[in-house]
């Protein structure tokens, strides 16, 4: 498809990649119409504050936005917010939203993101049970994160772990019950997952791990959650942090291809050259991932997968892509990481955990794939940096302190 | 409200009025000043934003955080005025800082 031919783009979902879309379009000369449709009531807002500082309460909507809700009018995107879309007729290339009204288009963008698991436990419905994922599940957490009060964590990943600190920074007490044997299981290896047990643990959080949680417990308000092993522990509030499920249903309702997500090539193309999909919802083959296909859940995969889709509407310059990367702030611990750490045979520490300052680099072979850096940011770009241009260094370079990160960088080949 | 001025690479000037508690990052994104890109939003964590200060502000703007200068260092096209404006918090006492973007963030 010549690109003179689209001059209508629709983008389903109006979080972080489908606001960067409409944005990156228009940065990239795109004149045509722009349409960009959201269920939530906001402009599209950043979602990793959310369990930080905005729920800490030192961020406020406005500035969480992308940019201003003023600002889509002035660049003639039509946002529509509050709005669902319920239907994708392919052959005729209209999106049919709430209220029957259809819209068409010549380029069609999915970036329907993702929904939080529901525990699934008698209770969950009750009061006090909460899901986190979007600014209105953090305002209706937020007036109950008092002191004293009663928190029960389902689930040791960063999510989790960000709303446990927060929590203990605001004096509330906490229980984290995690499945698996130790926090962070799927994200990080056990070297660092200890080191954050370990922290938060110093910080008065209570884990159970290798918890099963049977039910929640209580009459229209949550008191507890009950383990299977007959334990109870008491609660006023219930934060579920066991991951996302790739909001999928319009893609799989119209056939397009899905596999953990709706899938694409590396031009964020689904098996319908006119439709794209990218962000939370998404599996791209990722280039600095062995070019496997990958649903990534991050800002780094959001803001790529809009660089991408406008440049390849546009017909601009391909983006270059990044070795993905993610961060997690809990208490004073900034956790940067670059690359992906799946398959990792080795891993090489550079600094002292008990310094609260240290990179844990993962090796696959003689490759560096992947870091984790705390509070070491230099170790952290400098990783990225090597993952993207595919060089390594030996493990001995990174132990090895008398030498700066850049250094070691600078000499890598 | 503080009046800040970006300048493009290509030298096109962008002059913002910035509200007091933002960062010149979030100033500029908010008002699409091309040229800084912040994927990160501000979190300090992708070292995409950026700027060179006017050396007449130098000692206004103060000097970049440890955990700054580490991302400074690799970043591209590094000068001595080489700052990460989403550490630079807006104030009154910056009313009329100008600074300068490179030509790219990545």
């Amino acid at each position: 498809m010549s690109t003179d031919e689209i001059n209508r783009v629709i983008i389903i979902g109006a979080g972080q990649a489908g606001g960067e879309t409409a944005q990156r379009l228009r940065q990239a000369g795109f004149s045509g119409d722009i349409t960009l449709i959201g269920e939530e009531p906001n402009a599209p807002y950043q979602r990793p504050p959310l369990s930080k500082a905005y729920l800490k309460g030192e961020y406020d909507m406005d500035r969480l936005l992308l940019r201003p809700a003023s600002v889509y009018a002035d660049e003639n995107i039509t946002l529509l917010t509050s709005l669902r879309a319920v239907w994708i007729d392919r052959a005729n290339k209209k999106v049919r939203v709430e209220g029957g009204r259809e819209l068409p288009y010549d380029a069609l963008v999915l970036a329907t993101g993702a929904r939080p698991r529901k525990l699934p436990l008698v209770g969950a419905d009750l009061d006090g049970v909460h899901l986190f994922r979007t600014a209105a599940d953090a305002d209706a957490l937020r007036p109950r994160m008092v002191s004293g009060a009663k928190l029960v964590v389902v689930g040791a990943g960063y999510i989790g772990l960000e709303a446990a600190a927060v929590a203990r920074q605001l004096g509330v007490d906490v229980t984290v019950i995690e499945t698996a044997v130790r926090p962070l299981a799927r994200v990080t290896s056990p070297e660092v997952a200890g080191f954050f047990l370990d922290e938060h643990t110093r910080q008065g959080v209570r884990f159970v791990l290798g918890g099963q949680p049977a039910l929640i417990k209580g009459r229209e308000h949550v008191t507890g959650v009950a383990l299977s092993d007959g334990v109870e522990v008491p609660a006023d509030i219930v934060v579920a942090g066991i991951g996302i499920t790739p909001e999928i249903t319009l893609a799989q309702q119209c056939g397009l291809t899905i596999e953990n997500g709706i899938v694409t090539d590396r031009q964020c193309r689904t098996s319908d050259p006119a439709i794209y999909a990218i962000g939370d919802c998404a599996a791209r083959p990722i280039v600095h991932f062995e070019h496997r296909v990958a649903r990534l859940e991050s800002v780094h995969n959001a803001v790529e997968g809009a660089k991408i889709v406008a440049a390849t509407i546009t017909g601009g310059k391909p983006h270059a892509e990044e070795a993905p990367w993610f961060w997690s702030d809990q208490y004073d611990l900034k956790l940067q990481i670059a690359g992906l750490f799946q398959g990792y045979d080795n891993v090489v520490l550079r600094g002292v955990m008990a310094d609260r300052a240290f990179a844990a680099f993962y090796y696959k072979g003689p490759k560096l794939i992947a870091v984790d850096a705390v509070n070491r940011p230099a170790e952290y770009l400098g990783a990225k940096m090597l993952i993207q241009t595919g060089r390594s260094v030996a493990p001995s370079d990174l132990e090895d302190e008398s030498r700066t990160m850049k250094e070691i960088v600078a000499a890598a080949r | 409200m503080p009046k800040i001025t970006y300048i493009e690479a290509s030298g096109k000037e962008h002059v913002i009025d910035a509200p007091n508690g933002q960062t010149v990052m979030e100033a500029a994104v908010k008002h699409a000043v091309p040229g800084i890109d912040a994927d990160c939003g501000g979190a300090c964590a992708c070292a995409t934003c950026h700027v060179y200060v006017d050396p007449e502000w130098l000692g206004k703007t103060g000097d970049p955080s440890g955990m700054e200068q580490s991302m400074l260092d690799f970043a591209n096209d590094v000068e001595d005025n080489s700052r990460l404006s989403c550490q630079i918090k807006i104030s009154d006492a910056l009313d009329g800082l100008v600074v300068r973007l490179p030509k790219s963030q990545h």
